[in-house]
């Protein structure tokens, strides 16, 4: 039997049955498909988790209120203090240590924002000009908030892509005066981009001086004070450093957390772990659901058609050319169930994406590379299975069996 | 041409052995024509199939123009089938999903004979089997005749010299059942060996060969004036 002849008895098979082979079709590429998202699921959340806390640079380090007794551990980041850190203090921290390049405190809160007759309900950042630079963000125009002395504050501030839209329309940016609250201030300049941190949207924000947004949340501490280092500096005596001065301002009470990069991706490590293993179990679980369903199929697909192999051996057909020609067609059906399926986990994924932006679902890559294996695997295993049976059968038995 | 001597083959329904061929001799001779009758469970179609070599029997031998075989391996069994026997069953047995042409071209596609040279013999068969303008039409689309027609298109496209037919008119109303007969009786005599297992008295009768079955045995075996209904 030519190779040509046998590929198209078996397309055949698949496009003259068109309400079976499409039903194949589409269990296969469910298979395939739930594989491809899932894992993408998966992995999406992985990555946001790990992005959301790697964002330090290795220069980088941050500072919380309170103390956690046990090392390794998260640090507190929602910051349940018994005493705050103050603006002074990191003014202090910032002007006495040489390790300290720059400092960026941060107060977070939300406000209504108002321009003329608009008013929006967003995120206040209450940070300063390092802030930008530590967090590399990009301007889509004007520029960076005055620096300076970071317990004046100033009446200039910067806004989000989104806020920008929303808000003053298409009125000019730079320039403009907005209302946060009972604060007026005047915008230097719109941020790029969504430049996500520490799961705030920052297109959906505005970013004012640190010693403004105290004012307006009438809070004295701050949320958390990120630390750039001088060059050439060493993470670990620096946060030695910031220990014992903190400590010394708190009268001796060592009740502030400093982390480095290295601590923070130390305690990411365990909850990045359990995420991997989570993917990997998720993957598991629908590449077997898949398998089993693959399974089935073909089991139903090939004991169906039982007369049809004692009919080629009554044909001169032997045992090894209609096992042949039947994992053939198995094979064919299942890789295009599973190409099948890989286009329409894409369209689910890419669908997932436009739904949450923040998170990008991307399957690894083994994902589908095993997916489609399975499938096809599966495929051909579980035809061998009962054409070995029907073709060892005397064909006019197996043509009896309507 | 056959030659069957002490072909047994025994089935078991449950703990009971049946002896569906019991120590069965024959010996038929190129272009004979025989019919093998007998009740139902007389061993009819098991006889059938051993000598379509779609079964193997428990002790005995068979050889096929001098070839031993029950000692041949599986492959080697389906490519004697495949150049020298043909089948035509009561039910047409054709595949659904294919055109009656590409029905026909089955066997021969099989054995790997080109595409062109396929399509040129099965229209030959299709032509002498009047069956010409059919080509095209899915086996749903023909009636019973038709169908029929295209089975034994198959079986003798690949010109066997023995043609095997089990109950080949079952399934036909009586006039294209007669056409049918009269095809296959035309093959015979071109030469073709022909066997035709069947119930119906009036068909077994056409044979110059007549062989009875009961319980596994051959009990008659006549041969000669056969009164031919018209």
């Amino acid at each position: 039997m030519f190779p040509r002849d046998a590929a198209q008895y078996c397309w055949q098979a698949i496009s003259r049955y068109r309400f079976r082979s499409a039903m194949v079709l589409l269990a296969i590429s469910l298979g395939v498909a739930s594989v491809v998202v899932f894992t993408a699921l998966g992995e999406g959340a992985r990555r946001y988790v790990f992005d959301e806390f790697s964002y330090l640079g290795a220069d980088v380090l941050a500072v919380f209120p309170g103390r956690n007794e046990t090392t390794g551990g998260l640090p507190p980041v929602t910051g349940t203090a018994a005493r705050d850190i103050t603006l002074d203090e990191a003014y202090i921290l910032q002007r006495r240590l040489s390790a300290v390049e720059d400092v960026a405190p941060v107060v977070i809160g939300s406000a209504d924002v108002s321009f003329g007759e608009r008013a929006r309900e967003v995120l206040i950042l209450g940070s300063s000009a390092a802030f930008v630079d530590i967090r590399q963000l990009e301007f889509a125009e004007g520029k960076n908030i005055r620096s300076g002395d970071i317990r004046k504050a100033g009446d200039d501030c910067l806004i989000g892509e989104t806020l920008r839209r929303e808000i003053l329309g298409s009125n000019p940016a730079v320039g403009a005066s907005l209302r946060v609250a009972d604060y007026r201030c005047r915008v230097v300049g719109v941020l790029a981009g969504r430049g996500d941190a520490m799961g705030m949207d920052l297109s959906d924000a505005v970013l004012i001086p640190v010693a403004a947004a105290q004012r307006l949340f009438n809070t004295p501490g701050l949320f958390r004070l990120i630390v750039k280092l001088a060059p050439g500096r060493d993470a670990e005596t620096s946060r030695q450093q910031i220990l014992a001065l903190m400590k010394t301002l708190h009268q001796g009470e060592e009740d502030v957390t400093v982390v480095s990069p290295d601590a923070m991706l130390s305690s990411l490590d365990g909850i990045l772990r359990t995420m991997n293993l989570g993917v990997a179990a998720i993957a598991s679980i629908s590449l077997l659901v898949a398998g089993v369903l693959i399974m089935n199929i073909t089991l139903i697909n090939v004991t169906q058609r039982t007369e049809e192999i004692g009919l080629l051996k009554a044909l001169g057909a032997s045992t090894r050319q209609v096992t042949k020609l039947f994992l053939l067609e198995s094979t064919l059906s299942c890789s295009l169930g599973a190409l099948l399926g890989l286009v329409f986990g894409a369209v689910l994924v890419f669908a997932a994406r436009l739904l949450m932006p923040g998170i990008a679902f991307v399957p690894p890559v083994w994902a589908p590379v095993l997916a489609v294996l399975v499938a096809v695997v599966s495929g051909a295993a579980f035809a061998w299975v009962p054409v070995r049976r029907a073709s060892a059968l005397a064909p006019v038995v197996a043509l009896q069996k309507h | 041409m056959i030659e069957l001597k002490d072909i047994s083959k025994t089935f078991y329904l449950g703990d009971q052995a049946v002896h569906a061929l019991d120590k069965v001799n024959l010996s038929i001779a190129q272009g004979e024509y025989l019919s093998v009758m007998g009740p139902s469970g007389s061993g009819k179609s098991t006889l059938l199939n051993m000598l379509g070599l779609l079964d193997l029997p428990d002790a005995g031998s068979f050889t096929l123009d001098g070839t031993e075989t029950t000692t041949l391996a599986e492959p080697e069994r389906a490519l004697l089938r495949s150049e020298m026997i043909g089948f035509v069953f009561q039910a047409y047995h054709l595949i659904p999903r294919l055109t009656a042409r590409e029905n026909i071209e089955l066997p021969m596609m099989l054995v790997g004979i080109p595409a062109r040279e396929r399509r040129a013999l099965a229209e030959q068969a299709m032509a002498r089997l009047g069956i010409a303008e059919r080509g095209h039409h899915l086996p749903r689309q023909l009636s019973g005749g038709q169908r029929q027609r295209v089975a034994l298109a198959r079986a003798i496209v690949r010109r066997p010299r023995l043609l095997l037919a089990d109950e080949p008119t079952g399934n036909l109303d009586s006039r294209s059942g007669a056409e049918v007969v009269e095809l296959i009786e035309e093959l015979n005599d071109e030469g073709i060996t022909l066997l035709v297992v069947t119930h119906d008295a009036a068909l077994g009768r056409r044979a110059a060969r007549r062989i009875t079955m009961v319980d596994g045995r051959v009990v008659a075996d006549e041969t000669g004036a056969n009164n031919v209904s018209p």
